[in-house]
């Protein structure tokens, strides 16, 4: 056996607040397909980063070629042989096809102009050795996300690499294109003897291509296999097999049993920003007093779907109705009106004004409210510190003061402002994304009891959650999602978690049976 | 005076009323290339043009006075690359603040190193810069008087058209410049760093805007004068929009505004009210900004169909 071309031994990443990788040890052999699963945060983006240099790691070390990587940097990786292709591609919109391909390295003419032809060229022949069409003259804002991806690969081949590093390739690509994209792959591999790391979470994906399978878990590496001696189930039960010991949840039914629906959603049509059609006619019900978990790896329609009940997207077919109010042509201000609370997903970007402090942040959607300012004009102080320190307390954010800028918390405190914003609204429907996600335990237990405690009170819940232990626990009924559409209905405490994720990843009852 | 004379003597103004916003256009379509449009100028201008003056009396030579404008130049840009690159401020405002400073300063420097207010005048004459002819271009109409007796900036400025052109669209440092504007992490990801490439675009940018200034004082006009550039900086930003950062197209945008401005002047002659005429510039700005926003209305309706 020939010695491995990429050698991680003990490596880990600590970020503040979070442990990203803990002491992975993985040999990558040359000329394999080696598939990289977890769930979201399971560190596996992490540890490709490193090996592009783009973080250097904590502790630990890395090889490529028998040779420990001392400078991490990108162009130290480039100059290794380690080429990556990320999730958001790096391509300049406005240039040409070969533009991109032969940037910071353009062939010149008279020492000094770009040499037009040969840039064609150069491209042409990458096109012809590697079998990857693409037109060099295209400008890459007009062509398709798959052929840009074609674009990015044949930029990392132009810069001299063979191990070839794919994030998430097939996120963004239709079925058609990604069966595209695994035949260049078969074939680089197979006639140039590249090394490919494909990242990823789709598991049949990893049954397709790969050769060998590592499954990483809570920063951990847990399993290294033969993708032959595995299946999508023994993978899956890899990956959500966690073992985190959290406390009992306090859950009773709310007085009110009357079972109103209060979130009603009719064969739902909504396109992402690219205008794809992203949720497929989907439809469910809430009801008051139940928590409803929609289960999905990411990208399949949910944070659109979230956007859409928000108001914040607008959805091109089907309807919602919130109370019995078609929210249609509102925007989030009007469907909050109707009675709805949002906990975004993304709490940086949507969730909190970072810059702000503690008690902007809590105050802001009830700072027109008559108790705290004459007219919606002048803000009456005292109240709203007083109100601000009293909301501060019950929800229990530490590490700050009122006056702290809210950037400047922990994920898990951050939430807790959000959380404490949202809830404090009293609003009979909560729409609720990704509540922990980034949050250490202790914060966990106590925002699951928070949403628990608002079930009991008869609220409406919409849940939304990357994190499979999370909706088990939370979730009165759980649904999978599956690109845009619902792919089934269950009760938590009927089906085992590697069911789910069996759902989750496309599989369907059909071919179960 | 007949009509063929008129029309040489409105465009050789026209020329020699362009030639400085063209400067201060390339300038600033350099920086809006890399993404960080510098909007002030107007203001290196005004400190270029003192500079080049100040350069030229204490110096005694109008190559020396260009020196020191160039050098200021250089000082200016840097300036406003630490400002927005490595301190993130919002472009914007450091151009306006630029502006602003530039008018105060150069106030305040004229008194303190010459004691004089106003208009600067200068004992014993100033070297300014020559103007250069032909003799065998007189013999050909219309081209002769246009392309003779101008000063050498003038033709700099046409070369500088050019140059600017090959360098954007014909040579690696102009795609560089390009991506970092555009795309910066993926110049980064090609092992080139874009704050460099944005500091060499705002020093550019600082020559420039400061060599249009001498040429301002010391070819256009033979003194400074507070003030003088008399927000031709801001029209220089307007070209660069209008013009799409694309330097010909630019440069045909600033001869359309020296054509109005020496149209205006023209007018002045024979009898229209300077209050009147002096405006043109500026409605020929407004209108300008109205068709931008107007074509890209269309293009964005076109692009949705």
């Amino acid at each position: 056996m020939d010695e491995p071309i990429v050698s991680f031994r003990h490596v880990s990443m600590q970020f503040p607040g979070v442990l990203a990788n803990d002491d992975v040890s993985l040999d990558i052999r040359r000329g394999e397909v080696f598939a990289l699963v977890g769930e979201n945060g399971a560190g596996k983006s992490t540890l490709m980063n490193i090996l592009y240099g783009m973080n250097a790691p904590t502790s630990g070390t890395v090889s490529i070629r028998g040779q420990e990587v001392r400078h991490f940097s990108p162009s130290e990786a480039i100059s290794r042989g380690v080429g990556m292709v990320h999730q958001h591609f790096m391509l300049v919109p406005s240039f040409t096809v070969a533009q991109n391909i032969v940037l910071g390295r353009e062939p010149k003419r008279l020492g000094l102009f770009c040499d037009f032809p040969k840039m064609r060229a150069i491209t042409e022949h990458l096109v012809a050795e590697y079998g990857l069409r693409v037109n060099p003259d295209d400008k890459v804002s007009e062509i398709s996300v798959g052929l840009q991806q074609r674009v990015e690969i044949l930029k990392t081949l132009h810069r001299g690499a063979d191990v070839l590093i794919l994030d998430e390739p097939t996120a963004v690509l239709t079925p058609q294109e990604t069966d595209e994209l695994f035949t260049v792959i078969r074939r680089i591999v197979k006639e140039k003897q590249m090394t490919i790391i494909i990242i990823t979470h789709k598991l049949y994906e990893v049954m397709a291509i790969s050769d060998r399978v590592g499954v990483m878990r809570a920063g951990r590496l847990v399993g290294v296999c033969e993708t032959k001696d595995v299946n999508e189930r023994i993978l899956a039960s890899m990956m959500v097999g966690r073992e985190v010991l959290l406390g009992q949840l306090d859950r009773h039914d709310p007085d009110t049993s009357d079972n109103e629906i209060a979130i009603h959603v009719e064969k739902l049509q909504v396109s992402d920003n690219r205008g794809l059609t992203v949720v497929r006619g989907l439809s469910l019900d809430v009801h008051r007093g139940e928590i409803l978990g929609i289960a999905g790896i990411e990208g399949n329609g949910q944070s659109e779907l979230v956007e859409a009940i928000t108001g914040m997207r607008r959805f091109s077919g089907g309807d919602v109705t919130i109370g019995g109010k078609s929210i249609k042509g509102m925007n989030p201000g009007q469907v909050r009106s109707l009675g709805v609370a949002h906990i975004p997903e993304d709490r940086l970007a949507t969730g909190v004004s970072a810059p702000a402090d503690v008690t902007d942040n809590l105050i802001v959607g009830k700072e027109r409210q008559p108790r705290f300012s004459i007219g919606g004009i002048h803000m009456k102080k005292r109240p709203i510190r007083r109100w601000a320190q009293e909301t501060f307390d019950r929800f229990d954010i530490r590490g700050a003061g009122l006056d702290t800028a809210v950037g400047s918390l922990s994920g898990g405190n951050m939430q807790k402002v959000v959380i404490a914003r949202e809830f404090s609204f009293e609003t009979p429907v909560l729409i609720i994304s990704q509540p922990t996600r980034g949050v250490d335990i202790g914060a966990m237990e106590a925002i699951h009891q928070l949403i628990m405690d608002k079930r009991n009170s008869g609220c409406a819940i919409l849940l939304v959650s990357a994190d499979l232990d999370e909706l088990y626990r939370l979730s009165d009924r759980l649904m999978t999602i599956y690109e845009g559409r619902i792919t089934g209905e269950f009760i938590p405490s009927e089906i085992p978690k590697t069911e789910i994720s069996y759902y989750m990843t496309g599989g369907t009852k059909e071919a179960q049976a | 005076m007949d009509f063929y004379s008129m029309a040489i003597g409105l465009m050789q103004n026209t020329l020699r009323t362009a030639t400085p916003v063209v400067l201060a256009a390339l300038g600033c379509l350099l920086t809006d290339h890399v993404g960080m449009m510098n909007i002030g100028v107007d203001g290196m201008m005004l400190i270029g043009a003192f500079a080049a003056v100040m350069g030229s009396w204490l110096l005694g030579s109008w190559v020396l006075g260009i020196a020191v404008a160039l050098g200021i130049g250089l000082v200016l840009g840097l300036l406003y690359g630490v400002f927005v690159i490595k301190l993130k401020s919002d472009e914007f405002i450091i151009g306006v603040a630029l502006n602003v400073f530039a008018g105060g300063l150069t106030t305040f420097l004229l008194r303190a190193m010459t004691g004089q207010t106003g208009t600067f005048h200068a004992e014993g004459g100033l070297s300014v810069l020559p103007r250069f002819s032909l003799s065998f271009l007189d013999s050909i109409p219309v081209i002769g008087p246009l392309l003779n007796n101008n000063t050498l900036l003038v033709y700099i400025s046409w070369l500088l058209v050019l140059a600017c052109w090959l360098l954007i669209y014909r040579t690696p440092l102009g795609f560089w410049m390009r991506s970092a504007g555009e795309h910066p992490q993926s110049l980064r990801s090609a092992g080139k760093s874009p704050e460099k490439i944005k500091y060499l675009a705002s020093l550019l940018c600082g020559m420039l805007a400061c060599l249009a200034g001498a040429h301002l004082s010391m070819g256009y006009l033979s003194t400074f004068s507070e003030n003088m550039s008399n927000s031709r900086g801001f029209i220089a930003v307007a070209c660069v929009i209008f013009g799409r950062s694309n330097p010909p197209k630019v440069f045909l945008a600033a001869l359309l505004f020296g054509f109005i401005d020496a149209l205006g002047m023209r007018l002045q002659s024979v009898g229209i009210s300077s209050n009147l005429t002096s405006i043109f510039p500026y409605v020929g700005t407004v209108l300008m900004m109205v068709l931008v926003v107007w074509r890209a209305e269309r293009r964005k309706r076109r692009m949705s169909l």
